[in-house]
């Protein structure tokens, strides 16, 4: 029997007091398509690392061919044939693809000067390894997210790799473009190069890989054949804990007045005619795709479609929303798609982030009372169980999960009776995620909240909401029981309108 | 539209070219003097010192940095060596140009010790290297002013010779300064480096983005420390140049040309942002500016507009390749 590719043996890695990896061992054989699956900060990002000798472990033995390696520099790392290609794909945007897949060969064979020529004919051997074509003349900056993510593996295939690691690959990509990716990761694979797929993506995993790794908190906690595995084991091994996904049942008062009626709201060539209601304590989903007038939705009930026409009224009083101001006075929340740009102070402390719409509340003529404000923050971020011991920490050291819960922390200190959420977990772990809609449910029981949630995730709007608007093209066209609606009703429901 | 972009994004020098023929038409149009071989050989001429610290600062600029420390630089080489020339009581070409160059150099180095090992804001250390040279050669070296008499002679010849000239019609003779040839030569250089050495690609990688640079190989240190010497050295060579075509060196001259020189790139579609730029439109930039500015005068205009035209050319040049590069910075 042959030896593996690469064998790595009870790796340990520590950063400081941090134990990145505590005992990781992974098997990879040749040509095969393996994947290693782990929420953020279980230690994927140090493992592939370690692999291509970025990172020294400080414990354990790496076997390539059998052999044991010491000390792995890149260099010797790339010598036996692993390559990387990472998330943001390391290309020059400035530059034409052609040279972006030549560059590197041309220092590797220790090139002082540029023959323009040679360029041409190694960017042309490049995608003829890639076996798709590429426009070689272009500018890397002026391809697509899959262009650029094509012209990265080409460049990755010049040198001759037997393991390819590919980081988050499908992140950026549509669903067509992942197809695309897939045949030439299989493509890749028929020529015996293995590649490791690093990934939280459950569908993906199951349809591209033979086997499967999956770390958590710097342990492997399972492995094996794909097979063997379904998305809720994965799921399950990923979280260590069981994700009861069962769906949210309203158990308000059906005939209580409305806290939310919208009667013909319109905006001109976004919005036409949308009239539905909300009671306290439900969680409406707003369904839709791209460009059906959810997000104008949003705003229009947040105050920033000035020339709306039609009614809003809020428990019973009908309302004029000309500006955000007028929205927030009302109690409306909006927590916004794009948290980063939109939604924190990138610069500030959590503390800053928490109380930023809450300073005229705090003030007493004009001046912030700073006591009352660390008191209620520090509850805040008890309350939505935020990961740090300290507020005062800057906000951009929390994960994607962590950094949602202060966006919706900083709304409910000033008890809104309305909460948008626009894609309330997206770029958010399996984990968070769970943790981010149990609170949702609660606050909507416990406080009688109304919470209108958007969102391109199917399962997250059937398990979460006990109704379903469906937008197209501006129009309402379908309110759906979420009891009676599966995942796949609304997939179709939705495809159905392309 | 995107596609007008495009081709400024693979072209820069396009933009440029356009408005050069169009700014020398209209002037010429108004005032037909313009088209004398004097003035156009005059022209050429004044874009010689722009045109080689133009060099300098395209260097730094695709490499994603900025420089505003090469006028002071400039004029610390020339006023040392001016000074070293007559306190040795030497005088030749050759050897103060070295001198002048290796000055720039080293000063260009300092520049990227503080770029590179203490990862500052470049607009930060040239402003504060550039502010302390010019504080330390007013406070230390001098302020006096060293004019015609006292100049050596040696090197205004030098910088005095012509290589060409036509006769006009009215009889006199215009030359054209030998100096555009050595500006050429050096143009030339940087373009052959820029174009044909892993070293010039390297510079654009590390415009393209330096963490990228790192991963493919690049010694981005290296190219670091070389893109900052080089363009102290041009500095310091541009600023004996300029010191022996005016026959004067003047340890306050050149207040403020940073900007004229940075406007000249910007306008030679280099991209503030890094990555993008080349000699040939920096060139037409320089040739731009100094078409534009120089011709007021023979357009009646009063000369005190100048830093107003200088001025808008910043706004305009860098709105447009703002334009060209916004999917970028998006």
């Amino acid at each position: 029997m042959t030896a593996p590719l690469i064998e790595l043996r009870h790796l340990g890695k520590s950063f400081g007091a941090v134990h990145a990896l505590k005992d990781v061992s992974l098997t990879i054989g040749r040509g095969e398509i393996h994947c290693l699956a782990g929420e953020n900060g279980s230690g994927k990002s140090t493992l592939i690392k370690v692999i291509s000798g970025v990172n020294q472990p400080d414990r354990g033995e790496i076997l390539i061919d059998g052999e044991k390696i010491e000390n792995m520099s890149p260099r010797q790392a790339i010598a036996r044939g692993v390559q990387v290609i990472y998330q943001d794909f390391s290309l020059f945007p400035n530059l034409s693809v052609a040279e972006n897949l030549a560059l590197s060969t041309e220092l590797q064979a220790g090139k002082k000067l540029v023959s323009w020529r040679r360029v041409r004919q190694i960017a042309e051997e490049a995608t003829r390894k890639l076996g798709v074509a590429l426009e070689l003349d272009a500018l890397v900056e002026t391809l697509p997210t899959a262009g650029k993510q094509l012209v990265a593996i080409a460049r990755a295939l010049m040198s001759d790799p037997r393991l390819l690691i590919m980081d988050e690959p499908t992140t950026a990509l549509t669903g067509r473009e992942v197809e695309a990716l897939f045949r030439v990761v299989r493509d890749i694979q028929s020529r015996g190069i293995a590649v490791l797929f690093v990934s939280h993506k459950m569908r993906e995993m199951l349809e591209i890989s033979e086997r499967i790794t999956v770390i958590r908190s710097g342990e492997v906690v399972a492995s094996g054949d794909i097979g063997d595995f379904d998305e809720a084991r994965i799921t399950r091994a990923m979280t260590g804990q069981e994700l009861a996904s069962e769906g949210y049942r309203w158990e308000g008062d059906p005939t209580a007045p409305a806290l939310l009626d919208v009667q013909g709201l319109t905006v001109p060539g976004q919005l036409d005619d949308i009239t539905f209601a909300l009671k306290p304590g439900e969680i409406v989903g707003v369904s839709g795709l791209l460009g059906s007038g959810r997000t104008e939705l949003a705003l229009a009930l947040f105050g920033m479609k000035r020339g709306y026409a039609g009614e809003i009224r809020l428990s019973g009083r009908p309302l004029r929303l000309d500006g955000v101001q007028a929205a927030i006075a009302e109690g409306i929340a909006y927590v916004p798609e794009d948290r980063l740009t939109e939604g924190l102070f990138l610069a500030a402390t959590i503390d800053r982030n928490m109380l930023a719409t809450s300073h005229d509340r705090l003030s007493r003529f004009g001046v912030m009372q700073n006591g009352q404000a660390a008191r209620e923050s520090e509850e805040m971020i008890r309350e939505m169980a935020i990961a740090t011991p300290t507020g005062n920490r800057p906000v951009t050291q929390l994960s994607g999960g962590n950094a949602q819960r202060v966006v919706i922390g900083r709304w409910l200190m000033n008890d809104p009776k309305l909460l948008i959420l626009n894609g309330p977990t997206v770029g958010v772990d399996v984990g968070s995620k769970a943790g981010i809609h149990r609170k949702i449910r609660e606050l909507a029981r416990a406080r009688g909240l109304g919470v209108l949630m958007i969102s391109d995730d199917l399962p997250e709007l059937v398990d979460n909401c006990n109704r379903i608007l469906v937008l197209h093209r501006g129009r309402l066209v379908a309110e759906l029981e979420a009891e009676a609606t599966s995942e796949a009703d609304l997939s179709t429901r939705l495809g159905a309108l392309q | 539209m995107s596609g007008l972009a495009n081709a400024l994004r693979r072209h820069p020098e396009l933009m440029v070219a356009a408005v050069l023929v169009i700014a020398v038409l209209a002037i010429g149009t108004i005032n037909p003097v313009f088209w004398q071989p004097s003035n156009l050989f005059s022209l050429l001429r004044a874009s010689v010192i722009t045109g080689i610290l133009a060099l300098a600062v395209l260097l730094v600029m695709l490499s994603g940095g900025i420089d505003v420390s090469f006028p002071a630089f400039a004029i610390a080489a020339m006023y040392l060596t001016v000074k070293a020339m007559i306190a040795w009581q030497f005088d030749g070409v050759l050897l103060p140009f070295l001198m002048a160059s290796s000055i720039g150099l080293a000063l260009g180095l300092v520049n990227a010790v503080f770029v590179h090992y203490l990862r500052m804001i470049p607009l930060i250390v040239t402003l504060g290297t550039g502010t302390a040279v010019r504080g330390f050669i007013l406070g230390v070296v001098g302020t006096s002013q060293i004019n015609i008499d006292q100049m050596p002679p040696l090197l205004i010849a030098f910088a005095r010779g012509e290589f060409f000239s036509v006769t006009q019609a009215d009889g006199s003779q215009a030359g054209l300064s030998s100096m555009v040839l050595v500006y050429a030569g050096l143009a030339i250089a940087v373009h052959l480096i820029l174009r044909h050495t892993m070293l010039g690609r390297g510079i654009y990688a590390l415009g393209g983005g330096e963490e990228a640079a790192r991963r493919v190989g690049f010694n981005t240190r290296r190219i670091t420390f070389v893109i900052y010497g080089l363009a102290g050295a041009l500095a310091g060579f541009a600023g004996l140049l300029h010191g022996a075509m005016i026959w004067t060196a003047n340890p306050r001259d050149m207040v403020g040309l940073e900007l004229d020189v940075i406007a000249a790139v910007v306008l030679g579609g280099a991209s503030i942002f890094g990555g993008r730029g080349t000699v040939i439109g920096t060139m037409l930039g320089v040739l731009t500016l100094v078409v534009i500015t120089n011709s007021l005068i023979i357009l009646g205009v009063d000369t005190t507009w100048q830093r107003v035209v200088v001025g808008a050319i910043v706004i305009a040049a860098t709105a447009v390749t703002a334009w060209r590069d916004r999917k970028r910075i998006a």
